[in-house]
């Protein structure tokens, strides 16, 4: 042994170091590898990594305020909002010559939109000063501070331009602030007055709701999956069908067959009247409330569950059951200690698909969900398509991508992802 | 020699004839509207006859609904595939303040009244944006069942407050606009003064009070044809929606339903064409909408659904229902006997309002 360590590196056959000429040909190797796998790399990275990497980076961009009124911003930098001044004139100066640009190039009005999710009245406050700067003269019709006033007294307001100065710059925070029912106050981030704050209410609620949505489909999966596994296959295919068939039903379909199902004047109400079991004035309220989401999306969701079960359960030989019972276990004993840690692996699966998947649901909490059971996404769907407050949107959403990242990795180090059988 | 030549002119006539067609309007276009009854009144009143005289090709796309996300995401891809597009006068303004609907004259783009009178002054104040060309008016309006509410049916808005006199769940939309108005002319506040009193933090916590009175009788709802299906399940005694939908349950599927027009919302849909469109494009856009919005063809649309005709000259017009053969101006929302008590939107309160209200009234609704 004490010979080779004197003998310095073992060589290959053409004399190069074995270590260096073993490195080469892996990495040979990792690069056909590569190459093999480069153009599904690519396409996933083109259509659908740099897509959501520049919608999530939206939550923090804010360049169009210094764009649309860059000699403005410069001059405001000056300006201290705690003195109690208004802006000197060269500001306002500024501004007519920004203005006159943008009203040209009609960018005005959206930078108003854009400003009104900070301050309500902005929207309108530059919808109406760009058709009145657009008829002055920048050179003749100096001082502009008092023209400004004139055309709206909110130009005179300090938290007008306090709001344009807090975000003039290229990158905020606001809109972070913002999804976690916080906002930029005068000495840093305040929390929001308590009758606009909502998102941590949804993200707690999203949460909570996932995890009984998860719990519930474990418990009324479990036992199917059971069945399934322990049934002669042409059986076992029959019930599959089963499962499986809702599963390839549309999730339209689905919901609104639950409206149908537990609306007051619904299938379920009209047979426990009927059976006197409630009265015809006390019809239960099954739907539009958390009840109703938590049903119609465990039904959902429930293939999601069953089938790793079922597909982890098939490999569990049913000689260890009978082992268990032939030393004296009870059928109790043999399924909880025998079974069921071998199913383990199922169950994880599961939880982790059906968690993710009802984190993020949309349609089913919008349409079943009234007002207690809705969830973050659909607060998301709103700022995306109804209030176009897409930095917003990508705030929220990034948080909730972190939650989900933060859980699996939770999950990782607690059950462990090595213990998870997908197939 | 002269026979060829005549050949090769007759050949590149034939040849250039629809070139040159093509060059100054497309013959084919994409035209953005919100599905079901309501597109299908536009398809015979205004697609038929159009395609029929001018021989183009029209696409239907159902996106209404998402179309100012949807024209955004069209216009930061550099790529908008449509030609024009149905939206509420309230889009159409964000779409404008967004420069992402195309700036249109009403004089020289849009037909003048058969009597001459220019399209501005027939369209008069319902031009509200400098992008928008108004279509029909609607309203959004109350309706109730009639064999739910006793031998006394509502006849005012307040009745929709008044848990007592007519127990039972409402069907309101999820949203602030028009329930804030409705609560607070309900709470006392005379119709000339709600937004003014709506403009303050008090008056809209006020609106809320109001609206909490009955906060767990309401099933709130977010597609226009929500409401007349929980009519007609008997899910809920009364609930707003638009008034076509609600004529649709009345009068065409026969349902035990009745209008209670009092303090109906006038709103305003109508037509834009995007911003960046190519010249041939948008001369096919413009050539369609004048011809789409011109009195006739806006009084012929009333004939296939309740909604009012957005120019005055159109409703001496209005005729009678295609189908059904009913009279069609009693169903009007603009008719004087419904008409008698309205309640006009203000597109600019709620451009400034609608992202501070909208998150006190969603914060409010998941307490």
């Amino acid at each position: 042994m004490s010979d080779t360590t004197d003998t310095g590196p073992v060589l290959a056959a053409d004399g190069t170091p074995l270590k260096r000429s073993l490195a080469r040909a892996l990495r040979m190797q990792k690069l056909r590898a590569l190459m093999l796998i480069a153009p599904l790399l690519l396409f996933v990275l083109l259509t659908f990594i740099l897509p959501i990497v520049d919608m999530l980076f939206r939550s923090v961009e804010n360049q169009i305020v210094s764009d649309t009124l860059p000699k403005t911003v410069a001059e405001l930098q000056e300006w201290d909002a705690n003195s109690g001044e208004l802006p000197s004139e060269a500001v306002f100066a500024a501004l007519a010559a920004d203005m006159k640009i943008a009203v040209e190039e009609k960018t005005h009005t959206r930078l108003g939109s854009r400003l009104n999710y900070e301050k309500t009245g902005l929207s309108s406050l530059f919808r109406k000063s760009g058709r009145k700067v657009k008829r002055w003269d920048l050179a003749e019709d100096a001082p502009f501070k008092e023209k400004f006033i004139d055309i709206d007294k909110d130009w005179g307001d300090i938290e007008v331009w306090r709001t344009l100065q807090t975000y003039s710059p290229k990158l905020t925070n606001g809109y972070f602030l913002n999804s976690v029912d916080m906002q930029k106050g005068v000495d840093g981030p305040e929390a929001r007055p308590e009758n606009q704050q909502i998102y941590m209410t949804l993200f707690g609620r999203t949460l909570f709701m996932s995890l009984v949505i998860t719990t519930s489909c474990i418990l009324l999966g479990y036992p199917v999956a059971w069945i399934l596994a322990n049934l002669p296959s042409r059986t076992a295919n029959l019930l599959m069908i089963l499962v499986l068939l809702p599963f390839w039903t549309s999730l339209l379909v689905r919901t609104s067959a639950w409206k149908v199902m537990l609306q007051q004047q619904g299938v379920i109400n009209d047979v426990l009247v009927w059976l006197g079991l409630v009265g015809d004035d006390a019809r239960l309220v099954m739907i539009n409330n958390q009840f109703g989401t938590i049903v119609a999306m465990t039904h959902i969701l429930l293939p999601f569950m069953i089938l790793p079960m079922y597909s982890v359960m098939q490999t569990i030989a049913p000689t260890y059951l009978r082992a268990a019972k032939s030393l004296g276990a009870t059928n109790w004993t043999a399924f909880w200690r025998v079974y069921f840690p071998q199913s383990v692996p199922g169950i994880g699966a599961g939880s982790i698909l059906v968690f993710i998947l009802a984190i993020g649901y949309y349609i089913t909490p919008e349409i079943v969900g009234g007002t207690k059971g809705v969830f973050i996404s659909n607060r998301i769907a709103y700022h995306i398509s109804s209030s176009l407050n897409w930095g917003l949107a990508a705030a929220l959403g990034t948080i909730l991508l972190a939650v989900v990242l933060i859980l699996y990795w939770a999950y990782d180090k607690i059950v462990g992802i090595d213990n998870v059988k997908l197939r | 020699m002269k026979f060829t030549k005549l050949t090769a002119l007759a050949l590149s006539t034939a040849i250039c004839a629809p070139m040159a067609f093509a060059a100054d309007m497309a013959d084919e276009m994409t035209i953005v509207s919100w599905g079901g009854a309501y597109s299908n009144s536009q398809q015979k009143a205004y697609h038929e006859p159009y395609m029929e005289k001018t021989g183009v090709s029209i696409i239907n796309d159902e996106s209404s609904a998402e179309a100012v996300a949807k024209l955004r995401a069209m216009n930061e891809a550099g790529n908008v595939t449509w030609d024009v597009v149905d939206v509420v006068a309230a889009d159409a303004m964000r779409l404008c303040d967004e420069g992402l609907a195309m700036e249109i004259d009403p004089d020289t783009m849009l037909a003048p009244a058969p009597d001459g009178t220019s399209a501005a002054d027939d369209f008069g104040d319902l031009l509200v944006s400098e992008c928008f060309i108004p279509q029909i008016v609607y309203s959004t309006t109350f309706g109730y069942r009639t064999d739910l509410v006793g031998d006394t049916p509502p006849t005012s808005v307040c009745d929709v407050f008044d848990l007592e006199a007519y127990p039972g769940k409402r069907a309101l939309e999820k949203r602030p606009i028009n329930n804030m108005e409705w609560a607070l002319l309900c709470d006392g506040v005379p119709k000339a003064e709600v937004y003014d009193v709506l403009e303050t933090a008090e008056g809209q916590e006020r609106a809320l009070a109001k609206l909490d009175t009955i906060k767990d009788s309401v099933v709130w709802w977010s597609a226009g044809a929500d409401t007349p299906q929980l009519l007609a399940d008997g899910e809920v005694v009364m609930g707003s929606t638009y008034n076509g939908r609600l004529f649709s349950v009345i009068e065409e599927q026969d349902q035990p339903v009745a209008m209670l027009w009092d303090a109906q919302v006038f709103d305003l849909d109508g037509w834009i064409i995007p911003a960046g469109l190519s010249e041939e494009r948008k001369a096919r856009a413009l050539d369609y909408i004048y011809f789409a919005t011109d009195t006739q063809r806006l009084a012929d649309q009333a004939k296939y659904i309740s909604y009012g005709p957005a120019r005055q000259s159109s409703a001496p017009l209005v005729g009678k229902h295609e189908e059904l053969g009913i009279d069609m101006a009693p169903h009007m929302p603009t008719d004087p006997e419904n008409a008698k008590n309205t309640f006009l939107y203000n597109y600019e309160f709620w451009a400034d309002y609608r992202d501070d209200i909208d998150a006190k009234f969603q914060a409010w609704l998941a307490k």
